[in-house]
């Protein structure tokens, strides 16, 4: 948790957010279909992944959304301060059964002020030497 | 088969109400791995000028993803879900969904195209209160893969 909020005066274009790495493991796919409803068995089982002609188990698109999103609710100090979060899924982050799982690094950057003490956003999350988000931005309101 | 055209400017009606519990939004947040405390500590939340804790932003998918799922797997739209990939999604927030909101949910088709053999499916979910406060609007691109 970010202890300092960003006031919009201070913010400049160009500025990066503090980065975030976070591991995902099965478990955390179990537990991610459970608190949101989505039992596709793509996000759990092996053998249903490799018949619909995926690598093995990927993580809900959701899931690495809103891993990505932390970034941001992390740094804005108010979650709801987030007035618009969009991303595009361009590639499945791919969950090997483990301990180690799979390693998402979330990085952003401040691409714009804009009206109304609002900041846009931009994020990156790679996985595996991959984008697995694209276009994903944010407009965060500071204080 | 390509998608039917005459669906562009359809809604649904609204979905049932779903009511949003705290425990709810605790067990989302600890699912994405988020420890920050207004969506678990109601003192928090109010210190922020929340009327109760909030929900992580993402969590407007648990209300608008099975009220979207009746134009998915709505026979007449003809859409083979077994092709289906998630393929955009973004969340604007009117005001952050917070525990004790009664939210319903209104799915609707903004477009309807072809691209490379897919369909693409762009819907649009507007998330209101029971007394229809507009708390969030969803936008979502859903592809067929090769059905087109």
């Amino acid at each position: 948790m970010t202890t300092e909020v960003p006031r919009f005066d201070d913010v400049a274009v160009g500025d990066e957010l503090p980065p975030l790495s976070v591991t995902v493991t099965r478990a955390d796919l179990v537990r991610y279909a459970g608190a949101s409803g989505d039992l596709n068995p793509i996000h759990w089982s092996e053998r249903f992944a490799r018949e619909v002609g995926l690598p093995d188990v990927i993580a809900h698109g959701m899931l690495t959304m809103a891993l990505a999103g932390r970034l941001v609710t992390g740094w804005a100090g108010d979650p709801g301060a987030v007035v618009e979060y969009g991303v595009r899924f361009t590639h499945p982050v791919v969950v090997p059964d483990g301990d180690t799982g799979a390693l998402v690094e979330v990085t952003g950057k401040v691409k714009d002020k804009l009206d109304g003490n609002a900041v846009l956003v931009a994020i990156t999350a790679s996985c595996d030497g991959h984008n697995v988000l694209g276009r994903a931005t944010a407009t965060v309101r500071l204080g | 088969m390509a998608l039917d055209q005459s669906f562009v400017g359809r809604s649904y009606p609204p979905s049932r109400v779903y009511e949003v519990g705290r425990e709810k939004i605790r067990e989302f947040a600890d699912a994405i791995g988020d420890p920050d405390p207004l969506y678990r500590d109601v003192d928090a939340a109010r210190a922020a000028g929340h009327p109760d804790v909030i929900a992580p932003p993402t969590f407007a998918i648990v209300v608008t993803w099975p009220a979207q799922a009746v134009l998915l797997h709505d026979p007449e739209l003809g859409l083979d879900y077994s092709k289906v990939v998630h393929r955009e999604q973004s969340f604007h927030q009117h005001r952050p969904i917070r525990a004790g909101d009664r939210l319903v949910s209104t799915v609707h088709v903004d477009g309807i195209r072809t691209a490379a053999g897919n369909d693409v499916l762009s819907t649009r979910s507007e998330i209101r209160t029971e007394s229809g406060e507009p708390v969030l609007t969803a936008r979502a691109v859903i592809v067929a893969r090769g059905t087109a």
